[in-house]
């Protein structure tokens, strides 16, 4: 079943275009990402989806046109409140929802552990790492059951190799879960090991250049096997992307609008 | 003419009835008119948050009564309201409103945008969003605008029973000096001081009690036994 579908989503920021039409959809339980060059115009699309602003086109959800709050999104930065505790920050969604903090509290409190923040409940944002900091925000997200995640490069500010475990630890969660999600980012190894589709973007202003299946059976672990497929599929998205790339560096081309 | 600091001292501690009898009134004027001012600057700072225009009429007008010097315009206000504890209110309110209120207005403009654009999304509406996001990220401004406008207060009252009051340490000074007693009025004076720094001192306790995630910004360090060998902060 279709879950989420874009029809030819269009947005300028007064002269400067930055989405040139995007059309994509997102099954039920699937794993979608959004690949595209930095400034391409990706969080935009997301601020399309919440309602933070407005476009063209055309947005539907289960067949019906976009209303309400469908998403849980998660931001580009954690967007963890400071002067709230972890677990306070976890429970946020479920209080805008109008339930109250003990409950919210106790609902979420069992998750810490699978998220890996198990005996942090009681600190501060700023005692934790920044992997702990994007599982709590991580974790934020998922408590709101909502019918889709929205993920803004959730692990685009951590370095390689906690990038690389979060990335595992987010593969696994998903199996267990099966959110309907739409992650946003720019890495190339991060969206094939995760997703079951890719959409291209071109740089500003985006059109999907390419729409990528990742046939890959999951559990997607070390194996050899897994790598060297999944190398291949890296190996061409880089191709696409880098030859959708090419127009920017040449010098009529408007960057400094 | 300068006395000696033991010589001030000595008389401050025989005049303590008189200095303590004219340090209350002073304590009620500055308080008093402490907490108006910050009743007031919430209140305003909160609505020219929700209507922006209103920012645009109203700061010419405080940037204008933050000109008016102290000195003309302590006794209008005595004159106009009396010897009693209103003026004094009001003229500490006066000094001490405008830092608060440009504190709380830059606090609540230092909102992350990801967070106002998240709540948005997790379906809450502005003041929603006000009280959750961008109230407490203007405590931290706040609380340097506390800081700040709190060392005006005592001033502010003083110049206020200066010119004009039953009790005060503004009237005592006055009266010290007509007297040609500058032992006494530098006894006043110190003791002035002293109010000041301990409001002082109370307003940065205070900060410590109210925004206890600033200070566990320093204290990270390995608290909760992290790793930071494998997750490091970005
Ligand atoms: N509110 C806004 N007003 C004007 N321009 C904007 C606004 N928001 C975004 N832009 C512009 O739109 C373009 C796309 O921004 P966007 O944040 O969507 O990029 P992105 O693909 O998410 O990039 P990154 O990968 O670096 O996060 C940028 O050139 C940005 O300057
Ligand atoms: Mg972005």
């Amino acid at each position: 079943m279709t879950r989420l579908e874009l029809r030819n989503m269009r947005k300028n920021f007064g002269a400067l275009e930055v989405l040139a039409g995007i059309s994509l959809h997102v099954e039920e339980g699937e794993f979608v990402s959004i690949l595209g060059p930095s400034g391409a115009g990706k969080s935009t699309l997301f601020q399309l989806l919440t309602g933070a602003i407005r476009g063209e086109g055309e947005m539907r959800f289960d067949g019906a046109p976009l209303d309400g709050a469908r998403f849980a999104f998660m931001p580009q930065r954690d967007a963890l409140m400071p002067w709230r505790r972890v677990i306070d920050n976890a429970t946020l969604g479920l209080e805008v929802q109008g339930m109250k903090r003990r409950a919210a509290r106790e609902r979420v409190a069992p998750l810490f552990a699978e998220f890996g923040l198990a005996g942090f409940e009681r600190a501060w944002p700023a005692e934790l790492s920044g992997g702990m900091r994007q599982r709590a925000a991580l974790l934020r997200t998922v408590v709101q059951q909502r019918d889709m995640l929205l993920l803004d490069e959730p692990f685009g500010a951590l370095d390689a190799l906690t990038r690389a475990a979060m990335q595992r630890w987010l593969e696994t969660m998903w199996r267990n879960h099966r959110w309907t999600a739409l992650l946003i980012t720019h890495d190339v190894r991060e969206a094939v090991l995760l997703s079951d589709r890719i959409y291209v973007l071109s740089a500003r202003p985006a059109r999907v250049v390419r729409e990528v299946a990742v046939p890959l059976p999951r559990p997607r672990t070390e194996s050899t096997a897994f790598a060297r497929k999944a190398a291949a599929i890296e190996a061409g998205i880089l191709d696409i992307l880098l030859g959708a790339a090419e127009p920017i560096s040449r010098p009529s081309d408007g960057e400094n609008r | 003419m300068l006395p000696a600091p033991s010589r001030v001292l000595a008389k401050a501690w025989e005049n303590r009835a008189a200095l303590a009898d004219n340090t209350l009134p002073t304590i009620r004027a500055t308080l008093a008119g402490f907490a108006c001012s910050l009743v007031a600057a919430f209140i305003l700072s909160a609505l020219v948050d929700f209507f922006a225009p209103l920012r645009r009429a109203l700061f010419p007008l405080l940037i204008a009564s933050q000109t008016l010097p102290l000195v003309a315009i302590a006794p209008l206000v005595v004159l106009w309201f009396g010897f009693g504890l209103l003026p004094k209110i009001l003229l500490v309110a006066l000094v001490t409103f405008f830092p608060m209120m440009v504190a709380l207005v830059q606090g609540y403009a230092a909102t992350a945008k990801e967070i106002s654009q998240m709540l948005a999304a997790m379906g809450a509406g502005r003041r929603r969003i006000f009280w959750l996001a961008r109230l407490p990220s203007a405590l931290p401004y706040f609380f340097a605008g506390l800081r700040i406008s709190i060392t005006y207060a005592v001033v502010g009252a003083i110049f206020a029973e200066y010119a004009g009051a039953a009790k005060g340490l503004g009237i005592y000074m006055l009266s010290a000096k007509n007297n040609f007693r500058p032992d006494l009025v530098l006894a006043a004076v110190a003791v002035s001081s002293a109010l000041t720094l301990t409001l002082f001192v109370l307003a940065v306790l205070a900060q410590r009690l109210a925004v206890p995630w600033e200070n566990a910004k320093s204290e990270r360090a390995g608290r909760y036994g992290d790793k930071p060998s494998r997750e490091g902060r970005p």
